[in-house]
């Protein structure tokens, strides 16, 4: 319920009137009827989460080991994926938001393709591309010895392909909306391109960046198609929540609950700990 | 050289847009650049900055090239002696106002230390000490264009820019912070150039005006010429005279077929006239014994001016008359009623239009 219903009402939230009834006498029930069960379609199936937990056996449950190994490294995957995406992502936004280019449309729909693409096929891409035998992988197998998948780093990757769009969206349309005189301002005071960018043109779109990176990171916490298909699937190594919660529903559905609870928990935390903070403002 | 420390001629062409102004600032020295909106004022503002390259032309700032297209010679903002208080100050919004000021200092090489006591000492002299830890969102007005200007003179500009710098203040903070800026104007050692559509922050704040329509300067001079000799239209209505262009012979001068007007000077070709229009008054019928300086006129418009009501006047010539209510009680001013108007000889003054 909270999940839901806070982002929805926090503008008006605090100063509803009391003759609410007055207003939603206007409602007609076309829409009303809908829009009630859509809610519920969407509430529902986490009430029923929550119903079927077996909370007597959370605590021994929550503190199996294979439980804390695969949130462990889904929290650290997530986080390492978000952090490539900036270093990665924020320039890459950056360019389609000030520089014109030819191809410039072009360059903007192909990031925004893993966004579409079934991670399933992005996981295959992955492969051909990183794979022992992959066009990049190949080499980087014989000449630096790395190899990306089924690895750690290949569930970064995967998770970083997925989560990137996200990200790149979100601070070019921040970009965007940046007032540019402030960067002439900058330089008129002597900073030159890098410096105003790292402090003015960054801060300035601080609350987009912030709301494109929680973005990038719980969809990377949740990636599962794309991470199974190139990364693998195996315990303490490439095995995150998803994954695991997939893998505990064919054998044990009380682990499988437990593992979904503690994704549901920590998105929750973290959309409230950063709603305020930082998506509400752009 | 030339003894100006600032010697450019600012030519930026821009689709139909064509700007071409000369302009030469000596050190100390604060010059207006004066103009209605669109006249080009703030692209030669943003030329100067280095925020807009020229497309002909040169700036040159103690004796070396900023821009000289010619030359192929640009020198970015970033390594210009230039400040710049923009129109609506652009405070970073996510630095106090202290930070805002050690910006440019930090980028000139202090580290943080020294950058900061260099920005309380800027702070200090524009009295806002007590404000240094402020978001420029929580600043007045009039304290944001403070702080604008401690942060463009905290670099030590050789030129010190300002684009319509009271625009945005309410009539009351204006004035004070108008007395104010004069005073920091008048001790910036460098060249200061202001951008202002407001006559009024021109007069009070340069040592020159130069005036500017459509991208060219229509005329120069320090407030008393300008004020006194306008040369068009627009410079005429800044200060409030009536401004007419003729062909002059002994003192008389000729400014449309019906109306010769006799003026106390002695000129010979083309000049202007100038009278204000409350040396304009109005009379019911023809002035007895027709004296020099009367032609009829129609009423075409009368607004509020002050204690006074401003009528409009069409006929040989267009002008502007002031007259008392009670005059206009009495003389049923509205529009399309037909005057005499007649002005003193000693109220007009004439001189060369060459």
């Amino acid at each position: 319920m909270t999940l839901i219903e806070h982002p929805l009402r926090r503008p008006a939230g605090s100063r509803r009137p009391r003759g609410s009834r007055r207003r939603g006498g206007g409602v007609p029930v076309a829409l009303l009827l809908p829009a009630l069960l859509g809610l519920a379609f969407l509430t529902l199936p986490l009430i029923g989460l929550l119903a079927r937990t077996p909370w007597s056996t959370l605590p021994q449950r929550l503190t199996e080991p294979g439980v804390l190994a695969a949130l462990r490294l889904s929290l650290l995957t997530a986080t390492l994926a978000t952090l490539l995406c900036l270093l990665l992502g924020v320039p890459l936004a950056w360019l389609l938001a000030r520089l014109e280019f030819p191809g410039r449309r072009l360059v903007r729909a192909l990031v925004t393709v893993p966004l579409v693409l079934p991670p399933v096929v992005g996981g295959v891409a992955l492969l051909l591309v990183f794979g022992r035998r992959g066009l990049i992988g190949g080499w980087l197998d014989q000449t630096l010895g790395i190899t990306l998948p089924f690895t750690t780093t290949g569930v970064v990757f995967a998770e970083a392909f997925v989560a990137m769009p996200f990200l790149v969206i979100a601070v070019e349309g921040a970009l965007r909306g940046a007032d540019r005189r402030y960067e002439e301002a900058a330089a008129t005071l002597g900073a030159g391109r890098w410096t105003t960018f790292t402090h003015v043109t960054v801060p300035l779109v601080g609350p987009g960046l912030a709301a494109g990176a929680v973005l990038c990171w719980a969809r990377a916490l949740g990636e599962f198609g794309a991470t199974i298909t190139f990364a693998g699937n195996y315990p303490g190594r490439t095995q995150t929540m998803p994954l695991a919660v997939y893998l505990a529903l064919e054998t044990d559905v009380e682990a499988a609950i437990v593992l979904s609870l503690i994704l549901l928990v920590v998105s929750v935390v973290i959309l409230a700990g950063l709603r305020d903070r930082w998506i509400s403002t752009p | 050289m030339t003894g100006h420390l600032l010697d450019a001629r600012l030519a930026v062409e821009r689709g139909d847009f064509q700007l071409d102004v000369p302009l030469r600032v000596a050190a100390g020295e604060v010059v207006a650049l004066l103009g209605p909106n669109g006249a080009g004022k703030t692209t030669a503002l943003r030329a100067l900055a280095g925020l807009q390259p020229l497309t002909a032309g040169h700036i040159t700032v103690a004796g070396s090239d900023l821009d000289r297209p010619d030359r192929r010679r640009f020198v970015p903002a970033e390594h210009r002696s230039v400040g710049v208080v923009f129109q609506d100050y652009l405070l970073f919004p996510h630095l106090n106002a202290l930070d805002n000021v050690a910006f440019g200092p930090r980028r000139h090489g202090a580290n943080r230390r020294a950058a900061r006591r260099s920005a309380g000492d800027w702070l200090a002299r524009v009295g806002l000490v007590e404000h240094a830890r402020r978001r420029p969102g929580q600043l007045s007005g009039g304290q944001a264009q403070r702080v604008a200007l401690a942060r463009a003179l905290a670099v030590r500009p050789a030129v010190l820019l300002l684009d319509e710098p009271l625009a945005a203040l309410d009539a009351r903070t204006r004035l004070d912070t108008r007395a104010e800026l004069h005073r920091h104007l008048a001790a910036h050692p460098g060249a200061t150039v202001l951008v202002t559509h407001d006559p009024l922050d021109a007069l009070v704040l340069a040592d020159r005006l130069v005036i500017v329509e459509e991208g060219r300067v229509v005329q120069e001079g320090d407030a008393a010429t300008v004020t006194a000799r306008p040369r068009t239209d627009y410079v005429a209505q800044l200060v409030g005279l009536n401004l007419h262009r003729g062909r002059a012979e002994n003192n008389h001068i000729r400014i449309a077929d019906e109306l010769l007007l006799t003026v106390p000077e002695h000129l010979d070709g083309d000049a202007f006239v100038a009278f204000r229009p409350s040396a304009v008054a109005l009379h019911d019928d023809q002035p007895a014994g027709s004296p020099p300086n009367t032609w009829p006129a129609t009423v075409t418009g009368v607004q509020r001016h002050g204690d006074n009501l401003r009528v409009q006047l069409d006929g040989p010539v267009r002008v502007a008359a002031d007259v008392p209510p009670t005059t206009a009680a009495t003389l049923r001013l509205i529009p399309g009623q037909r005057v005499w108007a007649a002005v003193g000889v000693t109220e007009t003054h004439a001189y060369p239009a060459g």
